[in-house]
């Protein structure tokens, strides 16, 4: 799980430092950051554009293209559902609404309490055992309505 | 000797609990004063049966599964470590019918060895495909890949050898290995399973594709969404540099070669292989017009083999086995054997190895077992999102490239995905259009554009608003998709919204449902 610590400069500037020698360092520095901060601040576009000698619009654009990278903090947990075909053919989309109603939100948003960023994804690469959600990072199987509320329950008591 | 006891720690038995069931043998083990030792191995592929344990005895090893954490001391009490009889015993693992009737020669150690174990790795014939490209000249080993017959198992099917030649025979001082290992169609995992599982064949792939066309450098591309499989290659391959078998000497044979894995960041459209490379020079992953190819011009403009991660994974059989032995498996151009990924509503969902040709009736009766559900099978989608829906009517199509096309279908990277009768297919055909408008790059218009289009049409045929009209015009949007996108997303996404249409066209003459109307006002993505 992402610390989701508040921006720091510094912190930012030596995690860039880590990486900008790298061959096509971008994506390893937003991954870094992303994982330092739980999202990437735009304070990060000049110190990056800066350091790789690129312009802000494609270090911006870079940002917007992929899914993976926020610009704004997430929640202290996030839930990621698969909504691809294997998982649509075992019935994700009714537990995607029962996940939705029980936290209140849509795909793509944050709870109320900040507790719980819920996301949709294209494969999880689970399939066989489809439905497929993965909350922080970690792999879930076989998940019903009734294992999406145990995996909501855990999460929230370890907010 | 010490007992060894099999736990896999692929991602998909994790998802079902294998790491709990694993603390549980540990505590059995120190409780009860057991020489044992639990060995945390790839998957066998059979997950329906996971968490699948396994005991190594004198008949062999003896599956128990689906195990649970409670379970598991109930298994020691009942004698699991001699392999004595339980509700959840199997019997001996490889006359389990499902893995007995595979070829497995690409997935040959998945799930029986240490993944992360140089020396298991070996003693199952690791490093023999290496050692013999080492006594070859770099056109020899292509000539070798190309005599195979093998062909991308990404999905496109393009002979890999006359793709490595074309690399070899671009002069330039630095070139290029890329695995594409951003698998995102929906029903596939067996680049997952192999990375888990067996991740040195992948380690060992890439550095003989690096000596025959002379690159020294080698990036895999692994999606986001795979963060197990990112972790486990990332130890595999330090390991392969501490033991030499990476780096300046690859097993003292005085050649360089050095791998490198990176994240993806959960974009689609960067399993093509031109936006996979824009990606990894870290760009928005816009795909490149073609051509030059990558192979003349890819990775920072240099001559680059792009492979997915099947394919890199089969050279060291192929080197250590010889063209001929590959090449006898198969059918037609297909050749050697197909890695067929059953999922979605199957009652026993797994990897089956299998020469190319065996029939999709086959694949889903004889190994899956039908449904899950226990319904009638209605629909079939291979090859992904952009692969075609079959009826029932064409389950006696052959696993083959050439077989798949002749129905207006894509075999892709073998993944099947089953729908009970439960499946609206002018649902799943808005929901094709929806993906290519999320997923689509925005370099051309016939894509971007069109695929947004594509959503508020159907929206209008399900709403029942001048249906045939719009039913027309729906055909010439996919032929402009068809013919004018400049990559297999907008080019291919025609398939699974023309195959429903074709073979489904009751679902798309029903009763407008009550809230059809005003659908289209809603943002045309699923993200």
């Amino acid at each position: 799980m992402s610390s989701s610590q508040g921006w720091d400069a510094d912190k930012a500037l030596s995690r860039i430092q880590e990486f900008e020698r790298l061959p096509g360092a971008l994506l390893p520095i937003l991954h870094a950051l992303q994982e330092e901060f739980g999202y990437v601040d735009k304070a990060a576009v000049p110190l990056i554009a800066s350091a790789l000698n690129l312009s802000h619009a494609e270090v911006h654009g870079a940002i917007s293209f992929y899914h993976d990278f926020r610009r704004e903090p997430a929640g202290s947990h996030t839930l990621k559902v698969c909504r691809a075909e294997s998982c649509q053919a075992m019935g994700c989309e009714s537990m995607i609404r029962h996940v939705e109603s029980r936290l209140g939100v849509k795909l793509g948003q944050t709870t109320e309490d900040r507790s719980i960023t819920l996301e949709p994804v294209y494969c999880l690469g689970n399939c066989a055992l489809s439905p497929a959600v993965m909350l922080d990072g970690k792999l879930y199987g076989r998940v019903s309505s009734d294992v999406a509320d145990f995996l909501i329950d855990g999460a929230r008591r370890h907010a | 000797m010490s007992l060894k006891i099999y736990v896999p720690g692929d991602a998909a038995a994790l998802s079902v609990g294998a790491d709990a069931v694993a603390k549980a043998i540990g505590e059995q083990i120190a409780s009860r004063r057991f020489d044992a030792t639990v060995i945390r191995n790839g998957s066998r592929g059979m997950f329906w049966l996971e968490p699948l344990v396994e005991v190594e005895t004198s008949r062999g090893r003896i599956a128990y599964g689906p195990v649970t954490a409670d379970q598991v001391p109930g298994l020691f009490d009942a004698g699991f470590l001699e392999g004595k009889p339980h509700q959840l015993h199997l019997g001996v693992t490889e006359e389990i019918p499902f893995l007995k009737d595979q070829e497995r020669l690409t997935f040959a150690r998945c799930g029986i060895t240490d993944p992360l174990s140089l020396s298991d790795y070996v003693s199952h014939g690791g490093y023999r495909g290496l050692e013999r490209a080492l006594k070859l000249t770099p056109l020899q080993i292509v000539d070798e890949v190309t005599n195979s017959g093998l062909r991308g198992r990404g999905g496109a099917g393009f002979p890999t050898g006359i793709k490595w030649k074309t690399v070899l025979n671009t002069p330039s001082d630095q070139k290029f290995i890329v695995c594409n290992a951003d698998e995102g169609d929906s029903g596939t995992y067996a680049d997952r399973m192999i990375m888990e599982g067996d991740p040195f064949v992948l380690i060992e792939g890439m550095t003989i594709a690096g000596f025959a066309v002379g690159a020294t450098v080698g990036y895999i591309y692994i999606r986001s969404e795979y963060p197990h499989a990112f972790r486990q290659l990332k130890r595999a391959i330090a390991i392969a540099y501490e033991k030499g078998y990476l780096g300046e000497n690859v097993a003292g044979s005085g050649k360089r070669f050095d791998l490198e894995p990176r994240m993806g960041a959960g974009a689609y459209i960067c399993g093509e292989e031109t936006s996979l490379l824009e990606s990894l020079e870290g760009k928005r992953g816009q795909i490149r017009f073609k051509p030059p190819l990558p192979a003349i011009k890819g990775l920072f403009g240099q001559p680059t083999v792009v492979n997915n991660v099947i394919s890199l994974s089969t050279v060291p059989i192929i080197l250590d086995r010889g063209a001929q032995y590959y090449r006898d498996f198969g059918m037609g151009k297909s050749r050697g054997t197909l890695t067929i990924q059953l999922a979605g509503n199957i009652k026993r969902g797994g990897l089956v190895e299998k020469a190319f040709g065996l029939t999709l009736r086959e694949a889903i009766y004889d190994f899956g077992g039908g449904t899950a559900s226990g319904r009638p099978l209605r629909a079939v989608q291979a090859g992904g999102p952009l692969g075609a829906y079959f009826p029932a009517s064409l389950l006696d199509t052959p696993l083959d490239y050439e077989a798949f096309a002749e129905k207006k279908g894509m075999l892709g990277h073998g993944g099947i995905v089953v729908f009970d009768d439960s499946v609206d297919l002018a649902h799943q055909a808005r929901f094709a259009m929806e993906f290519c408008a999320a997923e689509s790059c925005g370099k051309c218009t016939p894509c971007r554009v069109g695929s947004t289009r594509g959503v508020e049409v159907i929206d209008r045929i399900i709403a029942n608003e001048d249906r045939a009209k719009n039913l027309e015009l729906l055909g010439d949007l996919c032929e402009v998709l068809t013919d004018g996108s400049l990559c297999a997303l907008g080019g291919l996404i025609p398939y699974p919204v023309q195959s429903a249409i074709k073979h489904f066209p009751e679902d798309f003459d029903k009763p407008a449902p009550p809230q059809a109307a005003g659908r289209t006002q809603e943002r045309p993505s699923w993200r």
